[in-house]
Protein backbone atom coordinates (compact mmCIF):
# COMPACT_ATOMS: atom_id res chain seq x y z
CA UNK A 1 0.00 0.00 0.00
CA UNK A 2 2.87 2.51 0.80
CA UNK A 3 4.52 1.79 -2.11
CA UNK A 4 1.36 2.84 -4.48
CA UNK A 5 1.24 5.83 -2.15
CA UNK A 6 4.72 6.65 -3.10
CA UNK A 7 4.03 5.79 -6.55
CA UNK A 8 1.10 8.25 -7.10
CA UNK A 9 2.78 11.18 -4.88
CA UNK A 10 5.98 10.94 -7.06
CA UNK A 11 4.05 11.52 -10.45
CA UNK A 12 1.63 14.12 -8.78
CA UNK A 13 5.08 15.91 -7.68
CA UNK A 14 6.40 15.24 -11.23
CA UNK A 15 3.35 16.56 -13.01
CA UNK A 16 2.99 19.25 -10.95
CA UNK A 17 6.19 20.43 -11.55
CA UNK A 18 5.78 20.42 -15.18
CA UNK A 19 2.71 22.36 -14.34
CA UNK A 20 4.85 25.00 -12.58
CA UNK A 21 7.24 25.82 -15.55
CA UNK A 22 4.74 25.60 -18.19
CA UNK A 23 1.82 27.20 -16.67
CA UNK A 24 0.29 30.13 -18.70
CA UNK A 25 -0.99 32.49 -16.03
CA UNK A 26 0.58 33.39 -12.05
CA UNK A 27 -2.54 31.78 -10.26
CA UNK A 28 -1.98 28.38 -11.99
CA UNK A 29 1.80 28.69 -11.52
CA UNK A 30 1.55 29.60 -7.54
CA UNK A 31 -0.84 26.72 -6.69
CA UNK A 32 1.34 24.62 -9.38
CA UNK A 33 4.42 24.90 -6.96
CA UNK A 34 1.98 24.58 -3.88
CA UNK A 35 0.90 20.94 -4.98
CA UNK A 36 3.97 20.41 -5.90
CA UNK A 37 5.61 21.28 -2.47
CA UNK A 38 2.74 19.58 -0.48
CA UNK A 39 2.79 16.25 -2.52
CA UNK A 40 6.62 16.26 -2.04
CA UNK A 41 6.49 16.50 1.13
CA UNK A 42 3.32 13.52 2.02
CA UNK A 43 6.12 11.55 -0.59
CA UNK A 44 9.09 12.04 1.93
CA UNK A 45 6.56 11.22 5.39
CA UNK A 46 5.06 8.12 3.46
CA UNK A 47 9.20 6.95 2.68
CA UNK A 48 10.00 7.52 6.09
CA UNK A 49 6.81 5.25 7.42
CA UNK A 50 7.40 2.59 4.74
CA UNK A 51 8.24 -0.98 6.30
CA UNK A 52 7.99 0.49 9.37
CA UNK A 53 5.71 -0.91 12.10
CA UNK A 54 2.67 1.38 12.49
CA UNK A 55 0.63 1.54 15.72
CA UNK A 56 -2.53 -0.33 16.15
CA UNK A 57 -5.66 2.00 14.66
CA UNK A 58 -7.29 2.17 18.43
CA UNK A 59 -10.59 0.57 18.41
CA UNK A 60 -13.41 1.21 20.68
CA UNK A 61 -13.68 4.82 21.09
CA UNK A 62 -15.76 7.22 18.37
CA UNK A 63 -13.26 8.99 15.82
CA UNK A 64 -12.68 12.52 17.15
CA UNK A 65 -9.37 13.41 15.97
CA UNK A 66 -10.66 14.59 13.30
CA UNK A 67 -13.63 16.96 14.76
CA UNK A 68 -11.01 18.50 17.02
CA UNK A 69 -9.36 19.63 13.75
CA UNK A 70 -12.20 20.62 12.31
CA UNK A 71 -13.55 22.83 15.12
CA UNK A 72 -10.51 24.65 15.23
CA UNK A 73 -10.13 24.99 11.71
CA UNK A 74 -13.64 26.71 12.29
CA UNK A 75 -12.75 28.93 14.56
CA UNK A 76 -9.34 30.14 12.41
CA UNK A 77 -11.22 30.69 9.08
CA UNK A 78 -14.24 32.28 10.74
CA UNK A 79 -11.89 34.76 12.24
CA UNK A 80 -10.08 34.94 8.93
CA UNK A 81 -13.25 35.56 6.95
CA UNK A 82 -14.55 37.93 9.45
CA UNK A 83 -11.81 40.16 9.26
CA UNK A 84 -11.75 40.12 5.49
CA UNK A 85 -15.45 41.14 5.52
CA UNK A 86 -14.64 43.91 8.08
CA UNK A 87 -11.96 45.11 5.78
CA UNK A 88 -13.90 45.61 2.61
CA UNK A 89 -16.82 46.83 4.35
CA UNK A 90 -14.35 49.72 5.25
CA UNK A 91 -12.86 49.32 1.74
CA UNK A 92 -16.40 50.52 0.67
CA UNK A 93 -16.82 53.56 2.87
CA UNK A 94 -13.11 54.48 2.40
CA UNK A 95 -12.38 53.48 -0.98
CA UNK A 96 -8.34 54.86 -0.41
CA UNK A 97 -7.90 51.37 1.53
CA UNK A 98 -7.43 49.82 -1.89
CA UNK A 99 -3.68 50.50 -1.21
CA UNK A 100 -2.20 51.50 -4.49
CA UNK A 101 1.12 49.27 -3.27
CA UNK A 102 -1.16 46.41 -3.22
CA UNK A 103 -2.78 46.49 -6.47
CA UNK A 104 -4.39 44.27 -8.27
CA UNK A 105 -3.98 41.77 -5.71
CA UNK A 106 -5.69 43.44 -2.18
CA UNK A 107 -8.82 45.61 -4.43
CA UNK A 108 -12.43 45.10 -3.14
CA UNK A 109 -12.97 43.05 -6.24
CA UNK A 110 -10.71 40.40 -5.38
CA UNK A 111 -11.20 40.33 -1.59
CA UNK A 112 -14.84 40.29 -1.86
CA UNK A 113 -15.18 36.35 -3.35
CA UNK A 114 -12.17 35.47 -0.55
CA UNK A 115 -14.44 37.11 2.22
CA UNK A 116 -17.72 34.99 1.06
CA UNK A 117 -16.12 31.85 0.27
CA UNK A 118 -14.20 32.35 3.69
CA UNK A 119 -16.76 32.68 5.44
CA UNK A 120 -19.20 30.18 3.48
CA UNK A 121 -17.06 27.34 2.99
CA UNK A 122 -14.21 27.28 4.90
CA UNK A 123 -15.87 28.40 8.24
CA UNK A 124 -19.29 27.02 7.70
CA UNK A 125 -17.91 24.08 5.73
CA UNK A 126 -15.62 23.33 8.13
CA UNK A 127 -18.66 23.43 11.23
CA UNK A 128 -20.58 21.44 8.71
CA UNK A 129 -18.09 18.70 8.30
CA UNK A 130 -16.98 18.57 11.93
CA UNK A 131 -20.66 18.64 13.25
CA UNK A 132 -21.88 16.21 10.62
CA UNK A 133 -18.96 13.80 11.70
CA UNK A 134 -19.93 14.18 15.76
CA UNK A 135 -23.80 13.93 15.18
CA UNK A 136 -23.77 10.96 12.67
CA UNK A 137 -21.12 9.05 14.53
CA UNK A 138 -23.34 9.50 18.07
CA UNK A 139 -26.40 9.37 16.34
CA UNK A 140 -25.42 6.18 14.64
CA UNK A 141 -23.79 4.23 17.72
CA UNK A 142 -20.71 3.61 15.56
CA UNK A 143 -17.34 5.05 14.80
CA UNK A 144 -16.94 6.78 11.38
CA UNK A 145 -16.61 4.55 8.44
CA UNK A 146 -13.46 4.76 6.17
CA UNK A 147 -10.75 5.18 8.92
CA UNK A 148 -8.36 7.41 7.54
CA UNK A 149 -10.79 8.79 4.80
CA UNK A 150 -12.25 11.32 7.29
CA UNK A 151 -8.77 13.01 7.68
CA UNK A 152 -8.70 12.96 4.00
CA UNK A 153 -11.62 14.78 3.73
CA UNK A 154 -10.62 17.26 6.38
CA UNK A 155 -7.23 18.36 4.95
CA UNK A 156 -8.25 17.76 1.52
CA UNK A 157 -10.99 20.28 1.92
CA UNK A 158 -8.42 22.59 3.82
CA UNK A 159 -6.47 22.41 0.49
CA UNK A 160 -9.60 23.07 -1.49
CA UNK A 161 -10.26 26.48 0.52
CA UNK A 162 -6.44 27.51 0.20
CA UNK A 163 -6.24 27.23 -3.69
CA UNK A 164 -9.26 28.67 -4.18
CA UNK A 165 -8.44 31.81 -2.28
CA UNK A 166 -5.32 32.32 -3.25
CA UNK A 167 -6.84 32.13 -7.00
CA UNK A 168 -9.12 34.30 -6.16
CA UNK A 169 -6.10 37.44 -5.06
CA UNK A 170 -4.11 36.41 -8.48
CA UNK A 171 -7.01 36.69 -10.44
CA UNK A 172 -8.33 32.68 -11.20
CA UNK A 173 -11.93 33.09 -10.90
CA UNK A 174 -14.54 31.84 -13.37
CA UNK A 175 -16.98 34.75 -12.32
CA UNK A 176 -19.74 32.48 -10.88
CA UNK A 177 -21.06 33.66 -7.73
CA UNK A 178 -20.43 31.34 -4.68
CA UNK A 179 -18.61 29.25 -7.36
CA UNK A 180 -15.61 31.16 -8.46
CA UNK A 181 -12.93 28.63 -8.35
CA UNK A 182 -11.59 27.53 -11.94
CA UNK A 183 -11.69 23.69 -13.18
CA UNK A 184 -8.26 22.31 -11.37
CA UNK A 185 -10.14 23.46 -7.87
CA UNK A 186 -13.54 21.98 -8.90
CA UNK A 187 -12.30 18.83 -9.62
CA UNK A 188 -10.21 18.50 -6.56
CA UNK A 189 -13.53 19.42 -4.51
CA UNK A 190 -15.48 16.98 -6.09
CA UNK A 191 -13.06 14.36 -5.24
CA UNK A 192 -13.29 15.49 -1.99
CA UNK A 193 -16.35 15.41 -1.76
CA UNK A 194 -17.54 12.10 -2.58
CA UNK A 195 -14.98 10.67 -0.28
CA UNK A 196 -16.90 12.74 2.25
CA UNK A 197 -20.48 11.95 1.13
CA UNK A 198 -18.67 7.76 1.42
CA UNK A 199 -17.39 8.21 5.09
CA UNK A 200 -21.07 9.82 5.51
CA UNK A 201 -23.01 7.38 4.10
CA UNK A 202 -20.57 4.09 5.17
CA UNK A 203 -21.25 5.43 8.82
CA UNK A 204 -24.72 5.20 8.47
CA UNK A 205 -25.05 1.93 6.95
CA UNK A 206 -23.05 0.91 9.83
CA UNK A 207 -25.26 2.15 12.43
CA UNK A 208 -26.48 0.43 15.85
CA UNK A 209 -29.61 2.65 15.37
CA UNK A 210 -32.65 1.42 13.66
CA UNK A 211 -33.89 4.49 12.73
CA UNK A 212 -31.65 7.09 11.07
CA UNK A 213 -31.68 10.27 12.87
CA UNK A 214 -33.57 13.27 11.50
CA UNK A 215 -30.56 15.41 11.44
CA UNK A 216 -28.59 12.78 9.77
CA UNK A 217 -31.66 13.10 6.54
CA UNK A 218 -30.35 16.52 6.43
CA UNK A 219 -26.80 16.30 6.59
CA UNK A 220 -27.03 13.67 3.91
CA UNK A 221 -29.23 16.25 1.54
CA UNK A 222 -27.00 18.65 1.96
CA UNK A 223 -24.20 16.31 0.93
CA UNK A 224 -25.54 14.84 -2.23
CA UNK A 225 -27.21 17.99 -3.18
CA UNK A 226 -24.07 19.88 -2.84
CA UNK A 227 -22.21 17.47 -5.12
CA UNK A 228 -25.02 17.23 -7.42
CA UNK A 229 -24.87 21.61 -7.95
CA UNK A 230 -21.22 21.75 -7.77
CA UNK A 231 -20.95 19.25 -10.90
CA UNK A 232 -23.92 20.69 -12.56
CA UNK A 233 -22.97 24.50 -12.03
CA UNK A 234 -18.76 24.10 -12.94
CA UNK A 235 -19.29 22.08 -16.09
CA UNK A 236 -16.59 23.90 -17.88
CA UNK A 237 -13.57 23.27 -20.62
CA UNK A 238 -10.41 24.30 -19.64
CA UNK A 239 -8.73 26.09 -22.11
CA UNK A 240 -5.44 24.26 -21.92
CA UNK A 241 -4.25 22.13 -19.23
CA UNK A 242 -1.77 24.09 -17.90
CA UNK A 243 -3.84 27.20 -17.49
CA UNK A 244 -6.40 28.25 -15.30
CA UNK A 245 -8.93 30.00 -17.63
CA UNK A 246 -11.73 27.66 -18.55
CA UNK A 247 -14.99 28.40 -20.42
CA UNK A 248 -18.81 27.41 -19.97
CA UNK A 249 -20.77 24.52 -21.05
CA UNK A 250 -23.98 26.58 -21.09
CA UNK A 251 -23.77 30.14 -22.16
CA UNK A 252 -26.33 33.43 -21.95
CA UNK A 253 -29.52 32.70 -20.02
CA UNK A 254 -29.41 28.70 -19.46
CA UNK A 255 -25.88 29.73 -17.81
CA UNK A 256 -27.15 32.54 -15.77
CA UNK A 257 -30.09 30.02 -14.69
CA UNK A 258 -27.87 26.93 -13.92
CA UNK A 259 -26.02 29.37 -11.87
CA UNK A 260 -28.82 30.95 -9.51
CA UNK A 261 -30.49 27.10 -9.53
CA UNK A 262 -26.82 26.29 -7.99
CA UNK A 263 -26.49 29.89 -6.48
CA UNK A 264 -29.85 29.54 -4.11
CA UNK A 265 -29.60 26.37 -3.64
CA UNK A 266 -26.25 26.78 -2.12
CA UNK A 267 -28.04 29.05 0.36
CA UNK A 268 -30.99 26.23 0.90
CA UNK A 269 -28.82 23.12 1.04
CA UNK A 270 -25.47 23.96 2.52
CA UNK A 271 -26.31 27.31 4.69
CA UNK A 272 -30.01 25.53 5.70
CA UNK A 273 -30.48 21.67 4.93
CA UNK A 274 -26.61 21.33 6.75
CA UNK A 275 -27.51 23.83 10.00
CA UNK A 276 -30.89 22.30 10.51
CA UNK A 277 -29.09 18.87 10.74
CA UNK A 278 -27.12 20.54 13.53
CA UNK A 279 -30.17 22.66 14.69
CA UNK A 280 -31.95 18.95 15.41
CA UNK A 281 -29.00 17.42 16.94
CA UNK A 282 -27.63 20.11 19.40
CA UNK A 283 -30.83 21.78 20.37
CA UNK A 284 -32.61 18.86 21.86
CA UNK A 285 -29.22 18.21 23.47
CA UNK A 286 -28.27 21.47 24.96
CA UNK A 287 -32.01 21.92 26.10
CA UNK A 288 -31.91 18.31 27.40
CA UNK A 289 -35.03 17.24 26.02
CA UNK A 290 -36.21 15.40 22.40
CA UNK A 291 -36.88 17.45 19.63
CA UNK A 292 -40.84 19.01 20.14
CA UNK A 293 -42.21 17.45 16.60
CA UNK A 294 -40.60 14.52 15.52
CA UNK A 295 -43.49 14.04 12.64
CA UNK A 296 -42.93 17.85 12.11
CA UNK A 297 -39.21 17.37 11.34
CA UNK A 298 -39.96 14.97 8.75
CA UNK A 299 -42.90 17.32 6.92
CA UNK A 300 -39.79 19.95 7.68
CA UNK A 301 -37.39 18.03 5.82
CA UNK A 302 -39.30 16.82 3.01
CA UNK A 303 -40.94 19.98 1.87
CA UNK A 304 -37.66 21.90 1.96
CA UNK A 305 -35.92 19.30 -0.40
CA UNK A 306 -39.04 19.45 -2.72
CA UNK A 307 -39.63 23.48 -2.19
CA UNK A 308 -35.81 24.63 -2.38
CA UNK A 309 -34.73 23.36 -5.89
CA UNK A 310 -37.27 25.69 -7.72
CA UNK A 311 -36.14 28.70 -6.13
CA UNK A 312 -33.15 29.67 -7.92
CA UNK A 313 -34.87 31.75 -10.76
CA UNK A 314 -36.08 34.56 -8.33
CA UNK A 315 -32.57 35.73 -8.63
CA UNK A 316 -33.24 37.02 -11.89
CA UNK A 317 -36.24 39.05 -12.35
CA UNK A 318 -36.70 41.49 -15.23
CA UNK A 319 -33.56 39.16 -17.09
CA UNK A 320 -33.85 37.98 -20.33
CA UNK A 321 -35.42 34.56 -18.36
CA UNK A 322 -38.82 33.62 -19.22
CA UNK A 323 -41.85 34.80 -17.29
CA UNK A 324 -43.09 31.81 -16.50
CA UNK A 325 -39.66 30.73 -15.10
CA UNK A 326 -39.19 33.48 -12.36
CA UNK A 327 -42.76 33.45 -11.64
CA UNK A 328 -41.86 29.38 -10.42
CA UNK A 329 -39.31 30.58 -8.25
CA UNK A 330 -41.43 33.39 -7.29
CA UNK A 331 -44.01 30.90 -5.69
CA UNK A 332 -41.77 28.14 -4.75
CA UNK A 333 -40.30 31.08 -2.55
CA UNK A 334 -43.32 31.87 -0.94
CA UNK A 335 -44.52 28.98 -0.13
CA UNK A 336 -41.30 27.95 1.50
CA UNK A 337 -42.22 30.27 3.86
CA UNK A 338 -44.02 27.79 5.66
CA UNK A 339 -42.13 24.67 6.09
CA UNK A 340 -39.17 27.22 7.08
CA UNK A 341 -41.57 28.44 9.59
CA UNK A 342 -42.48 25.09 10.48
CA UNK A 343 -38.97 24.43 11.72
CA UNK A 344 -38.06 27.27 13.27
CA UNK A 345 -41.20 26.38 15.65
CA UNK A 346 -39.97 22.96 16.05
CA UNK A 347 -36.55 24.09 17.41
CA UNK A 348 -37.78 26.58 19.47
CA UNK A 349 -40.92 24.50 21.28
CA UNK A 350 -38.15 21.98 22.55
CA UNK A 351 -37.77 24.35 24.80
CA UNK A 352 -40.74 24.07 26.17
CA UNK A 353 -40.13 23.19 29.81
CA UNK A 354 -36.90 25.01 29.86
CA UNK A 355 -37.75 28.41 29.09
CA UNK A 356 -35.61 28.97 32.29
CA UNK A 357 -32.71 27.98 30.67
CA UNK A 358 -32.35 30.89 28.50
CA UNK A 359 -31.74 33.20 31.75
CA UNK A 360 -29.29 30.61 33.21
CA UNK A 361 -27.61 29.58 30.07
CA UNK A 362 -25.73 31.69 26.99
CA UNK A 363 -24.93 28.35 24.84
CA UNK A 364 -29.46 27.75 24.63
CA UNK A 365 -29.09 31.88 24.01
CA UNK A 366 -27.32 31.54 21.36
CA UNK A 367 -29.25 28.93 19.63
CA UNK A 368 -32.94 30.63 20.38
CA UNK A 369 -31.22 33.45 18.65
CA UNK A 370 -30.15 31.95 15.75
CA UNK A 371 -33.68 30.26 15.19
CA UNK A 372 -34.68 33.55 15.38
CA UNK A 373 -32.35 35.00 12.88
CA UNK A 374 -33.88 31.76 11.16
CA UNK A 375 -37.47 32.55 11.33
CA UNK A 376 -36.09 36.39 10.25
CA UNK A 377 -34.68 35.60 6.82
CA UNK A 378 -36.59 32.89 5.62
CA UNK A 379 -39.45 35.39 6.06
CA UNK A 380 -37.45 38.80 4.44
CA UNK A 381 -36.35 36.39 1.50
CA UNK A 382 -39.41 35.39 0.33
CA UNK A 383 -41.12 38.54 0.55
CA UNK A 384 -37.89 39.68 -1.18
CA UNK A 385 -38.39 37.08 -3.85
CA UNK A 386 -41.87 38.68 -4.88
CA UNK A 387 -41.11 40.28 -8.25
CA UNK A 388 -42.57 44.02 -7.32
CA UNK A 389 -40.62 43.88 -3.85
CA UNK A 390 -37.40 42.89 -5.73
CA UNK A 391 -37.83 45.54 -8.52
CA UNK A 392 -36.92 47.41 -5.48
CA UNK A 393 -34.66 45.59 -3.55
CA UNK A 394 -32.80 43.76 -6.48
CA UNK A 395 -29.25 45.22 -7.04
CA UNK A 396 -29.83 47.03 -3.89
CA UNK A 397 -27.58 46.43 -0.23
CA UNK A 398 -30.74 45.23 1.19
CA UNK A 399 -29.68 42.05 -0.74
CA UNK A 400 -26.54 42.24 1.33
CA UNK A 401 -28.05 42.96 4.46
CA UNK A 402 -30.51 39.81 4.56
CA UNK A 403 -27.54 37.98 3.31
CA UNK A 404 -25.81 38.70 6.76
CA UNK A 405 -28.86 38.49 8.56
CA UNK A 406 -28.92 34.73 7.50
CA UNK A 407 -25.94 34.40 7.47
CA UNK A 408 -24.14 36.12 10.46
CA UNK A 409 -27.52 35.52 12.39
CA UNK A 410 -28.12 31.65 11.82
CA UNK A 411 -25.67 30.09 10.56
CA UNK A 412 -22.94 32.34 12.40
CA UNK A 413 -24.60 32.16 16.40
CA UNK A 414 -25.50 28.02 16.04
CA UNK A 415 -22.10 27.83 14.55
CA UNK A 416 -20.19 29.47 17.80
CA UNK A 417 -22.99 27.62 19.66
CA UNK A 418 -22.05 24.42 18.69
CA UNK A 419 -18.37 25.54 18.88
CA UNK A 420 -19.19 26.13 22.28
CA UNK A 421 -21.42 23.12 23.16
CA UNK A 422 -18.41 21.02 21.70
CA UNK A 423 -14.94 22.35 22.54
CA UNK A 424 -15.27 21.22 25.77
CA UNK A 425 -16.56 17.65 25.33
CA UNK A 426 -13.75 16.99 22.87
CA UNK A 427 -11.24 17.73 25.12
CA UNK A 428 -12.50 16.28 28.43
CA UNK A 429 -13.72 19.72 30.28
CA UNK A 430 -16.85 19.88 31.68
CA UNK A 431 -17.51 22.80 30.31
CA UNK A 432 -15.82 26.17 28.43
CA UNK A 433 -13.07 28.01 30.73
CA UNK A 434 -15.12 30.77 30.75
CA UNK A 435 -19.05 31.20 30.46
CA UNK A 436 -19.36 35.07 31.24
CA UNK A 437 -17.12 35.18 27.79
CA UNK A 438 -19.68 33.65 25.94
CA UNK A 439 -21.95 36.07 27.07
CA UNK A 440 -19.84 38.74 25.82
CA UNK A 441 -19.88 37.34 23.03
CA UNK A 442 -23.25 36.84 22.51
CA UNK A 443 -24.33 40.49 23.07
CA UNK A 444 -21.33 41.52 20.56
CA UNK A 445 -22.31 39.57 18.10
CA UNK A 446 -26.08 40.37 18.37
CA UNK A 447 -25.27 44.41 18.23
CA UNK A 448 -23.07 44.01 15.65
CA UNK A 449 -25.73 42.18 13.69
CA UNK A 450 -28.28 44.90 14.56
CA UNK A 451 -25.93 47.27 13.43
CA UNK A 452 -25.47 45.67 10.17
CA UNK A 453 -28.98 44.58 8.94
CA UNK A 454 -30.52 48.08 9.99
CA UNK A 455 -27.87 49.72 8.02
CA UNK A 456 -28.39 47.72 5.07
CA UNK A 457 -32.06 48.07 5.06
CA UNK A 458 -31.58 52.02 5.21
CA UNK A 459 -29.10 52.22 2.48
CA UNK A 460 -30.71 50.02 0.64
CA UNK A 461 -34.21 51.26 0.21
CA UNK A 462 -33.16 54.81 0.20
CA UNK A 463 -30.73 53.41 -2.90
CA UNK A 464 -33.62 51.39 -4.22
CA UNK A 465 -35.91 54.76 -4.36
CA UNK A 466 -32.88 57.36 -5.45
CA UNK A 467 -32.68 55.01 -8.32
CA UNK A 468 -36.15 55.07 -9.24
CA UNK A 469 -37.36 58.69 -9.02
CA UNK A 470 -38.14 60.47 -11.79
CA UNK A 471 -39.53 64.27 -12.08
CA UNK A 472 -42.01 65.43 -13.91
CA UNK A 473 -40.35 65.19 -17.27
CA UNK A 474 -39.77 61.50 -16.72
CA UNK A 475 -35.99 61.96 -16.67
CA UNK A 476 -34.16 60.35 -13.41
CA UNK A 477 -33.39 62.70 -11.04
CA UNK A 478 -30.52 61.16 -9.06
CA UNK A 479 -27.34 59.74 -10.80
CA UNK A 480 -25.41 56.52 -9.66
CA UNK A 481 -22.82 58.38 -7.94
CA UNK A 482 -25.76 60.45 -5.94
CA UNK A 483 -26.69 57.29 -4.22
CA UNK A 484 -22.92 56.39 -3.73
CA UNK A 485 -22.48 59.78 -1.51
CA UNK A 486 -25.66 59.53 0.16
CA UNK A 487 -24.63 55.85 1.47
CA UNK A 488 -21.37 56.72 3.29
CA UNK A 489 -22.73 56.95 7.06
CA UNK A 490 -24.43 53.57 6.69
CA UNK A 491 -21.41 52.03 4.91
CA UNK A 492 -19.43 52.91 8.15
CA UNK A 493 -22.09 51.84 10.70
CA UNK A 494 -21.85 48.40 8.73
CA UNK A 495 -18.24 48.40 8.90
CA UNK A 496 -18.92 49.09 12.78
CA UNK A 497 -20.84 45.85 13.50
CA UNK A 498 -18.48 44.42 11.23
CA UNK A 499 -15.90 45.18 14.30
CA UNK A 500 -18.33 44.18 17.46
CA UNK A 501 -18.97 40.81 15.12
CA UNK A 502 -15.27 39.85 14.70
CA UNK A 503 -14.49 40.70 18.41
CA UNK A 504 -16.86 38.91 19.61
CA UNK A 505 -15.36 35.82 17.59
CA UNK A 506 -12.20 37.02 18.91
CA UNK A 507 -13.43 36.74 22.65
CA UNK A 508 -14.74 32.80 21.12
CA UNK A 509 -11.56 32.29 19.89
CA UNK A 510 -9.73 33.21 23.47
CA UNK A 511 -12.30 31.17 25.38
CA UNK A 512 -11.51 28.35 23.23
CA UNK A 513 -7.67 28.76 23.78
CA UNK A 514 -8.43 28.83 27.69
CA UNK A 515 -10.20 25.90 27.32
CA UNK A 516 -8.08 23.92 25.14
CA UNK A 517 -4.71 24.67 26.71
CA UNK A 518 -3.52 21.74 29.25
CA UNK A 519 -6.48 19.55 28.28
CA UNK A 520 -5.73 15.95 26.87
CA UNK A 521 -8.00 14.98 23.54
CA UNK A 522 -10.54 13.15 25.67
CA UNK A 523 -11.47 9.61 24.37
CA UNK A 524 -15.28 8.28 24.31
CA UNK A 525 -15.83 4.65 24.38
CA UNK A 526 -18.76 3.37 21.41
CA UNK A 527 -22.04 2.45 22.98
CA UNK A 528 -22.34 -1.42 23.00
CA UNK A 529 -25.95 -1.46 21.58
CA UNK A 530 -28.00 -4.42 20.50
CA UNK A 531 -27.26 -3.99 16.63
CA UNK A 532 -30.42 -2.94 14.55
CA UNK A 533 -32.29 -6.21 12.89
CA UNK B 1 -41.42 17.33 -30.42
CA UNK B 2 -38.23 18.61 -29.65
CA UNK B 3 -36.49 17.69 -26.70
CA UNK B 4 -37.11 20.90 -24.18
CA UNK B 5 -41.30 20.84 -25.32
CA UNK B 6 -41.09 17.11 -24.47
CA UNK B 7 -39.59 17.27 -21.56
CA UNK B 8 -41.65 20.38 -20.39
CA UNK B 9 -44.64 18.62 -21.14
CA UNK B 10 -43.57 15.49 -19.03
CA UNK B 11 -42.21 17.78 -16.33
CA UNK B 12 -45.85 19.42 -15.98
CA UNK B 13 -47.76 16.55 -15.82
CA UNK B 14 -46.77 12.99 -14.93
CA UNK B 15 -43.36 13.84 -12.67
CA UNK B 16 -45.43 16.88 -11.10
CA UNK B 17 -48.05 14.27 -10.35
CA UNK B 18 -45.82 12.34 -8.90
CA UNK B 19 -43.81 14.30 -6.43
CA UNK B 20 -46.84 15.77 -5.06
CA UNK B 21 -48.60 12.30 -4.69
CA UNK B 22 -44.85 11.30 -2.87
CA UNK B 23 -44.85 14.41 -0.65
CA UNK B 24 -48.61 14.06 0.14
CA UNK B 25 -47.89 10.24 1.33
CA UNK B 26 -44.57 11.60 3.01
CA UNK B 27 -46.79 13.48 5.25
CA UNK B 28 -49.65 10.88 5.89
CA UNK B 29 -46.74 8.38 6.80
CA UNK B 30 -45.33 11.11 9.36
CA UNK B 31 -48.28 11.33 10.85
CA UNK B 32 -49.43 7.49 11.01
CA UNK B 33 -50.62 6.90 14.50
CA UNK B 34 -49.25 3.42 13.92
CA UNK B 35 -45.72 4.44 13.52
CA UNK B 36 -46.06 7.34 16.52
CA UNK B 37 -43.56 4.70 18.69
CA UNK B 38 -41.16 4.61 15.89
CA UNK B 39 -40.94 8.70 15.84
CA UNK B 40 -41.47 8.31 19.91
CA UNK B 41 -37.97 6.03 19.80
CA UNK B 42 -36.18 7.96 16.92
CA UNK B 43 -36.61 11.47 18.82
CA UNK B 44 -34.67 9.79 22.11
CA UNK B 45 -31.63 8.80 19.61
CA UNK B 46 -29.52 11.79 20.53
CA UNK B 47 -30.09 10.70 24.46
CA UNK B 48 -28.66 6.95 23.56
CA UNK B 49 -25.39 6.23 23.14
CA UNK B 50 -23.47 7.86 25.52
CA UNK B 51 -19.50 8.15 26.02
CA UNK B 52 -17.17 8.72 29.03
CA UNK B 53 -16.15 11.67 27.69
CA UNK B 54 -19.54 12.73 26.91
CA UNK B 55 -21.41 14.45 30.36
CA UNK B 56 -24.99 14.25 30.30
CA UNK B 57 -27.60 17.33 29.70
CA UNK B 58 -26.44 20.84 31.31
CA UNK B 59 -28.95 20.53 34.18
CA UNK B 60 -26.68 17.35 35.62
CA UNK B 61 -24.10 19.87 36.18
CA UNK B 62 -22.92 18.53 39.46
CA UNK B 63 -22.40 15.11 38.48
CA UNK B 64 -19.72 15.00 36.50
CA UNK B 65 -18.73 11.45 34.94
CA UNK B 66 -16.19 12.91 32.42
Amino acid sequence: MDYIKLILLGIVTLVAAMAASWAHDLAYQVHAMLIMVIAFGMFIWVLRQTDEIKPEPQDGIYSDGVIRAGVIATAFWGIAGFLVGTFIAFQLAFPELNFDWGQPFTNFGRLRPLHTSAVIFAFGGNALIATSFYVVQRTSGVKLWGGNAAWFVFWGYQLFIVLAATGYLLGATQSKEYAEPEWYVDIWLTIVWLAYLAVFLGTIYMRRERHIYVANWFFLSFIITVAMLHVINNLSIPVSFWGSKSVQVFSGVQDAMTQWWYGHNAVGFFLTAGFLGMMYYFVPKQAGRPVYSYKLSIIHFWALIFLYIWAGPHHLHYTALPDWASTLGMVFSIILWMPSWGGMINGLMTLQGAWDKLRTDPIMRMFVLSLGFYGMSTFEGPMMSIRAVNSLSHYTDWTIGHVHSGALGWNGMITFACIYFLTPKLWGRKQMYSMSAINWHFWLATLGIVLYAASMWVTGIMEGLMWREVDDQGFLVNSFADTVSAKFPMYVVRGLGGVLFLSGALVMVWNMWMTIRGAKPATATLPHATPAE
Amino acid sequence: MDTYSLLRQIADSWVLLAMFTFFLGVGVWAFLPSQSAARKDASMIPFRNHDGADTPAVDQKGQNNG
